[in-house]
């Protein structure tokens, strides 16, 4: 065989002008894999792995603990008051940034924003500062006997706070991407505001209205330090899961902390799962 | 119905798109608004449909003042360029979708909006689709879906903003004719905008044709193309060669060879005799007979291209500001003047149809180039 | 009307008026109590109170550690992304989906599962404690756990763009003899380097404010492994307000001149562009995974 041809053939071989030869490949993805696996699944894996240790009766006995479950369904009513109010601001955030044009409009997407770079402790502050018993906004609740701090109210707002531009930022670069044609055309049809949003708009961005929802509730249901700040720690009371997570894991209760935090684990996983499917399914992206 | 505008402007930031514009459409015509990218055709349209405002004018529907109509009660069908299909509805879903979100007081029973909705489907000729999604369509059936659809509603005016720009020149073609014959058969008034000169001349009654942001000239089909207002619009309707010529008593002259009878046209009133440029298409250029006026010209060479044979020829006498200059001639390829194209050969051309305007300030551009004569898009590219 | 847009769409008032009343009674307002109290304290208190020895402690340790898991993500974060944009391998969708964890799970169930994981008796703190190194109770757990929190948003800052990376730059480049590294080093990295920044800006900020899954590994020894966060609370527990408002303002004040900077390197990275403003979409989209 001619020299020259076998040199071109083993170069073909070796893949395109623009990619790295095969080792360099191996070793890359090698890299990369290990670090997720140190980094992400084996955290993971100790969740599980931890919370049955002791078998599936023990796991089973501290789900079922009075004050475990009265943590699980704290955390499940804040979370079923702040989504669907971040929900409603969502979308009308989304509705006023992505349809029209406005003044001031790169402000309002900074102020959005603003949230996701205010440490979780220092949301509690501050709503400490507004509602404590020296705080500015106290004397407006003197007269009633609404109580803020260390209750429930206190633990949505901080919930509401923490997951605030969840759904408004899945919503506006894909509602900017849809444009407003099929709005226009409708509304040329002869629908109402309300036909066209429920007809035309809805279902263009159902699934990443989905994701939104599904992330800025696995975010409320498992805000940590931001509630710890505002809760008081009441066992059995003002405790959400991961407080009460917390709780157990300070009183050496591992098989018990690990068991709840299984839980929260899988809402993760149910959350992670959905997004996979629907990014396949419908072309979503991140 | 009868649509009258009056006085219209609108302004982008910096942008004036439109200035004063005034029109009145005519019940059941089908009028095109034709123009370059730019001159505010699309917005016109858009305003018409109550999609945008005017800053200033009105817009008048039978002698309504639309001004606080919004666009749901103004009952005008709409087909947007990228046709703007429900992606999530079926093509029967998407055609009624129109009939379905009226109030209950007006809305027909379900089974009569299912039965509409495939009638219009059949009449755009996609019957037996009515379950696929936009998606599974090519581009000519999707418009044909956009225009079902807002027939669905029987808008009392039909408003088509580039109907056929997205699609290949085939389709395009027939679709004008489908146009043209569901435009006969409706007879609802239409407006479309579209860039190019063709489509509007074949398919429209009449033709608004815009510039930068206001109408240059409004006119049937014919008067458009015969009796052009003004250069820019003898050049957006076509090729066209320009010469630069003398008129003299009630003849047009190009160096010492009348060529023609100054035609009886408005542009008169603009004009006094004296240097003109005389602009004329390269299609309407042919050999004359031996007695007839005309001009001489050596052909440079020949080109053929399907149905259609292009010359390049240069004047045999030049006086200077010809002595550089080229002109442009199209012939049938059939036509008996072909054989006689040869290179080098003289010929004397007769102009059989032309238009004469102002001569144009030469400028600086135009002389180092020392081509007087520039077709088409290549002088609107020197002049912008 | 007051609010007069130009679109036919209705109900911008509506959902304009809603949105800014709910920011402003949600975000705005609350926030800015914490302003007027530290402008309160007036500029000696601040400093009095910020510069007792175990607060600038604490902010050191919080600013060094987020920095470091940040350095550590951009680097890993990069390969990371490059591998899953790049190549094939089985798995993928899989490792693809759980890099978004950390954005979904929890902060103190990620807290006590990487305490267990890296503490003595853990599986790794053991490796790592037969070759001498304590991770558990030490800043470098504190730096494990940020890494943690951090690596998504490097990831999926850069993804995006190395995706719309166009392949017809990296061919050219070799068309013109430039080998395989060259290409990389002088075409593609500089295409990346903003979104890496941006990636690198928003895990650092999580990182400096991060609370839930460094207080468990950290182990909180004050001068040591007491990060500011923490101290914040303990400032809290104690009704010490003012105390607890100066470290939060001086934590805000320090991210806030970081971040600027981080920001001005990024507009160098992508002097080339006509304009400036953040033309990198990125970020953004990472943001909210």
């Amino acid at each position: 065989m001619n020299p020259s041809t076998q040199k071109n053939s083993i170069k073909v071989a070796g893949h395109s002008a623009i990619s790295e030869g095969k080792l360099t490949r191996w070793v890359l993805t090698t890299i990369a894999l290990s670090f997720l696996i140190l980094f992400l699944l084996l955290p993971l894996f100790t969740v599980f792995a931890e919370a049955l240790r002791n078998g599936w009766q023990t796991y089973g006995k501290a789900l079922s603990d009075a004050d475990g479950l009265a943590a699980i369904r704290l955390t499940i009513i804040a979370s079923a008051i702040a989504v669907p109010l971040n929900l409603i601001f969502g979308v009308a955030a989304a509705w006023s940034i992505a349809k029209f044009e406005f003044r001031g409009k790169v402000l309002l997407t900074t102020l959005i924003d603003l949230p996701f770079s205010v440490s979780p402790v220092v949301t509690g502050l501050i709503f400490v500062l507004m509602f404590g018993a020296s705080g500015w906004a106290a004397p407006l609740l003197e007269d009633t006997d609404i109580q803020i701090l260390f209750a429930l109210p206190g633990i949505v707002l901080v919930s509401i706070f923490v997951t605030f531009p969840f759904i408004a930022r899945e919503l506006i670069p894909l509602m900017q991407e849809q444009g407003s044609d099929e709005e226009q055309a409708a509304l040329s049809l002869g629908a109402n505001g309300w036909q066209t949003f429920w007809h035309v708009t809805l279902p263009n961005i159902r699934w990443g209205l989905l994701y939104g929802v599904l992330l800025c509730n696995a975010r409320a249901m498992g805000e940590f330090g931001a509630v710890s700040v505002v809760s008081g720690h009441i066992r059995g009371e003002t405790n959400t899961l991961p407080l009460h997570v917390e709780i157990l894991y300070n009183e050496y209760n591992f098989a018990a902390a690990f068991a709840m935090a299984s839980i929260l684990a899988s809402l993760a996983l149910v959350t992670l799962a959905i997004k996979a499917v629907l990014e396949k399914a419908h072309g979503l992206k991140h | 119905m009868e649509i009258q505008l009056s006085g219209i402007s609108k302004q982008f930031g910096q942008f004036k798109a439109l200035n004063n514009v005034g029109l009145n459409i005519q019940s059941g015509e089908l009028l095109a608004l034709l123009g370059p990218s730019g001159s505010g055709k699309t917005t016109l349209l858009r305003i018409i449909a109550g999609l945008e405002n005017a800053d200033i004018g009105s817009v008048y529907f039978d002698g309504v003042d639309m001004a606080n109509t919004p666009l749901r009660e103004r009952q005008i069908g709409f087909v947007f360029q990228h046709y703007a299909l429900f992606k999530h509805m079926t093509l029967r879903e998407n055609v009624s979708f129109g009939l379905r979100v009226k109030t209950r007081a007006f809305r027909r029973p379900a089974a009569a909006i299912r039965a509409r909705a495939d009638e219009l489907l059949k009449l755009v000729q996609l019957g037996g689709l009515e379950d696929r999604y936009p998606h599974q369509l090519s581009g000519g059936q999707r418009q044909r879906v956009a225009l079902a659809r807002a027939l669905a509603i029987d808008p009392k005016v039909l408003l088509l903003d580039e109907p056929f720009g997205a699609l290949d020149a085939k389709v395009r073609k027939e679709l004008r004719q489908w146009l043209r014959d569901l435009h006969q058969q409706t007879g609802v008034t239409t407006v479309f905008v579209t860039h190019d000169q063709e489509e509007a001349l074949e398919l429209a009654d009449r033709v608004v044709i815009m510039q930068k942001g206001e109408i240059a000239q409004l006119g049937s089909v014919d008067q458009v193309y015969e009796q052009p207002a003004s250069p820019l619009v003898f050049d957006f309707l076509g090729d066209s060669n320009i010469i630069a010529a003398q008129w003299r008593g009630d003849v047009v002259h190009v160096g010492d060879s009348a060529i023609g009878a100054y035609p009886s046209t408005a542009n008169t009133a603009v004009l006094d005799e004296g240097a003109v440029d005389v602009y004329v298409r390269p299609s309407d250029l042919r050999i004359a007979d031996a007695e007839q006026a005309g001009i001489d010209v050596v052909v440079n060479s020949i080109q053929r291209t399907g149905p259609i044979v292009r010359a390049e020829v240069s004047f045999a006498h030049s006086t200077f500001a010809q002595s550089h200059s080229t002109l442009r001639v199209e012939l049938p390829h059939l036509h008996h003047d072909v054989p006689r194209f040869q290179t080098g050969a003289t010929l004397r051309l007769r102009l059989m149809q032309f238009s004469v305007f102002a001569p144009q300030t030469i400028t600086p551009v135009r002389e180092q180039l020392s081509a007087p004569i520039l077709i088409g898009r290549e002088r609107e590219r020197l002049a912008g | 009307m007051k609010f007069k847009t130009n679109s036919p769409l209705p109900g911008f008032a509506p959902a304009l008026f809603y949105t800014v009343l709910y920011l402003a009674l949600i975000v705005v307002i609350p926030l800015s109590g914490l302003f007027f109290k530290t402008a309160e304290l007036g500029l000696a208190q601040f400093w009095d109170l910020i510069s007792g020895e175990r607060v600038t402690h604490a902010l050191m340790i919080s600013f060094a550690t987020a920095l470091a898991a940040a350095m550590i993500n951009a680097v890993f974060g990069l390969i990371i992304a490059w591998v899953f944009v790049r190549y094939d391998f089985t798995g993928k969708g899989l490792f693809d989906a759980i890099i978004d964890l950390p954005f979904a799970l929890p902060t103190a169930v990620a807290g006590i599962a990487l305490s267990t994981l890296y503490s003595g008796s853990g599986w790794l703190g053991n490796l790592f404690n037969k070759v001498g190194i304590e991770i558990a109770f030490t800043p470098i757990g504190i730096v494990i756990a940020l890494t943690f929190i951090g690596l998504p948003f490097v990831v999926r800052s850069v993804e995006p763009v190395l995706r719309e990376l166009e392949k017809e730059l990296e061919e050219a480049a070799a068309s013109l003899g430039a080998n395989r590294w060259q290409t990389l080093y002088h075409v593609v990295f500089p295409t990346l380097l903003p979104a890496l920044l941006s990636g690198f800006a928003l895990a650092f900020a999580r990182g400096v404010g991060e609370y839930g899954s460094v207080i468990f590994i950290a182990g909180n020894v004050p001068y040591v492994s007491e990060v500011a966060p923490l101290l914040i609370v303990i400032k809290l527990e104690e009704y010490d307000y003012a105390g607890a408002t100066a470290v939060a303002a001086a934590m805000l004040l320090i991210s806030f001149v970081l971040l600027i900077l981080i920001n001005a390197l990024q507009a160098w990275s992508q002097r080339y562009k006509a304009s400036s403003g953040n033309v990198n979409a990125a970020p953004d989209k990472g943001f909210v995974a």
